[in-house]
């Protein structure tokens, strides 16, 4: 129990470090909020018109959830180039020299970022809703939605601490960071069917996490059955905290400034 | 620290480092790029795990108890570690709420450390317009903040303009003068020299030498002393003064006013002989005692210098 107050009163406090510095950085809380905005308005206005989706009598309502989704996977990275740049700048090493609980550098950094995330998601809401979005399903569903999420979100941000912590410069993070889900985000069942897809690729879509977790949250906020997605994109997330955290645990004892 | 081995892959970063800092000494950890200093600083601090021997801080292991460790030191890093999008109040107060002190406390302690390092008047200011020389003062205030028993110093000068290197030399001696036990790292023979009470050259993960600045320098022959007076006539009796003063034959030059003789370095030493030649009638016209520099402590005991050294990293 001692432990785990220390833990969570250290994590907050490294938390706080960085939620103070966001208000500050209104430059960067607006950018990171055009581009889902942007990203939204070219889907629904460029691709919208050509693209059917069997079931949805209307683009919007199909896609809005997957560009949820991405826009919050996206967001993960900011864990692993904050903690790349607080290992360059050696601020890694002076915490680790301090009597403070060691898991609390990265959880402090995952619930700031997750804060983060949830402000640039309120905002795509409020747009989506603006462009004519809706919630068709209950309130309950759409918070069960949203919550499926940003606990996704928050599991990548587990994988994206241990690309921080493995490579060398802030630069590396931000690469090795963004690469991957681009195949993450697309080779899935968020902007398009994946039955439309060549066959080889279709299985890999269909066992994709996104794609459970994008069909979850699009069945939730358009009030459709869910099925057991919901359990698997659950369980996904859960396996992925687990085994991830632990790795990035083991990584931030081993890590050096250089 | 006893028998410290580390390497990395081929790299013999230390091997076997015996060091031990006395409560209250400020103790300079001397060599060139590469050395080991900063990795004897990460051994002690907790950051690195020794594959051999074991270091203690206030008698507690560091490899057995490092949370205790850490209760008890102030790590300042060879770069400065700040937030740099935070005020400096502010990072002084994340690291003082990371060491569980009260947050009346950690104020009061803040607002001293300020006061203190001349960072008053930017307390509240984004860290990331401060020069390189607030930087540092900010990170050493930052170390200070619960009081530590042992203060780290890695190259604390390195980087900074002349200015604020004299600076950050006035703030160590303060600290040393408090009685915060430091080991502070350096290249700089100068800096050594000038801040720390006792010098360990290290090279290629070995201790060379030890001893005060003025051991070292009379390891590779001591200083000597030069006379001049102002009448030939006296050079007899400037001799017979001179000699039980000295650690050597006193020769004198052919003009009969010019003295030279090898002596034990040691403060008082000029006035000492200003006093006795007056006392014995003779006028001095000048005195003056040379001491090797450092820098040639480091060819004799490495046969390099150390120039040679940085241009070769
Ligand atoms: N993390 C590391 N990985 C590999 N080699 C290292 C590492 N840290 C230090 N070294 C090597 O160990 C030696 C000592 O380095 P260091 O302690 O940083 O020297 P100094 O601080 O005296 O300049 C050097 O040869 C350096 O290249
Ligand atoms: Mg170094």
């Amino acid at each position: 129990m001692n432990r785990l107050r220390w833990l969570l009163h250290d994590s907050w406090v490294e938390a706080e470090r960085h939620l103070r510095i966001i208000p500050r950085n209104v430059e960067l809380l607006i950018f990171a909020s055009i581009q889902p905005i942007m990203f939204l308005a070219i889907f629904v206005y460029v691709f919208g018109g050509s693209i059917v989706i069997p079931g949805f009598d209307n683009y919007d309502q199909f896609l809005m959830p997957g560009i949820f989704a991405q826009t919050l996977v996206f967001g993960s990275a900011f864990t692993g180039i904050g903690l790349a740049d607080d290992l360059q700048k050696g601020l890694v090493d002076r915490l680790r020299s301090l009597p403070m609980s060691r898991s609390a550098v990265i959880v402090g950094r995952t619930i700031s970022d997750l804060v983060r995330n949830l402000f640039t998601f309120v905002v795509m809401i409020v747009v989506a809703l603006a462009i004519g979005f809706r919630f068709t399903g209950g309130a309950v569903d759409a918070i069960a939605a949203t919550a499926l999420l940003v606990l996704f979100s928050y599991a990548l941000s587990w994988v994206q601490a241990v690309i921080g912590l493995s490579v060398s410069s802030v630069e590396a993070a931000n690469s090795a960071g963004f690469i991957w889900m681009f195949p993450l985000t697309f080779v899935s069942s968020a902007f398009v069917d994946p039955s439309n897809m060549p066959g080889w690729l279709r299985p890999v879509a269909d066992a994709n996490p996104f794609t459970l977790v994008t069909n979850s949250a699009r069945a939730l906020y358009n009030g459709n059955p869910v099925g057991t997605d919901a359990w698997w994109a659950l369980a996904w997330s859960i396996g992925i905290i687990v085994v991830f955290s632990t790795m990035a645990a083991r990584r931030f004892s081993r890590s050096t400034a250089g | 620290m006893d028998g410290i081995v580390k390497t990395f892959g081929d790299t013999r970063a230390l091997d076997g480092v015996d060091l031990a800092v006395p409560r209250g000494a400020v103790y300079g950890l001397l060599g060139p790029n590469g050395a080991g200093k900063t990795t004897s600083v990460r051994v002690l601090t907790t950051l690195l795990r020794p594959d051999a021997g074991t270091a203690r801080i206030d008698g507690i292991d560091v490899a057995a108890d490092p949370h205790a460790v850490r209760q008890r030191i102030g790590l300042t890093g060879q770069y400065a570690a700040v937030e740099e999008r935070l005020t400096a109040r502010e990072n002084l107060g994340f690291v003082g709420r990371l060491f569980h002190l009260p947050r009346a406390r950690v104020a009061a302690r803040a607002d001293e450390l300020l006061e203190r390092f001349d960072l008053a008047d930017a307390a509240d200011r984004v860290v990331k317009g401060f020069s390189g020389g607030m930087r540092r003062r900010l990170d050493i205030a930052m170390s200070l903040i619960a009081e530590p028993s042992v203060l780290f110093l890695d190259e604390p000068t390195t980087g900074l303009d002349p200015r604020s290197r004299l600076g950050m030399w006035d703030v160590i001696e303060e600290l040393a003068a408090d009685g915060t036990t430091v080991l502070l790292t350096t290249q700089y023979l100068e800096e050594a020299d000038r801040l720390a009470e006792q010098i360990v050259v290290i090279d290629h993960g070995r201790v060379i030498a030890e001893g005060s600045p003025d051991e070292l320098k009379q390891r590779i022959g001591g200083a000597r002393l030069s006379v001049r007076i102002a009448r030939p006539e006296n050079q007899e009796r400037a001799m017979s003064t001179l000699t039980p003063l000295c650690a050597g034959e006193v020769v004198s030059d052919d003009a009969r006013t010019g003295f030279s003789a090898p002596i034990i370095a040691g403060d008082g030493v000029v006035p000492g002989v200003i006093r006795a030649l007056d006392d014995a009638g003779v006028d001095v016209l000048d005195v003056e005692v040379r001491r090797p520099s450092l820098d040639d402590v480091f060819l004799v005991l490495t046969g390099r210098t150390t120039d040679a050294e940085e241009d070769a990293s």
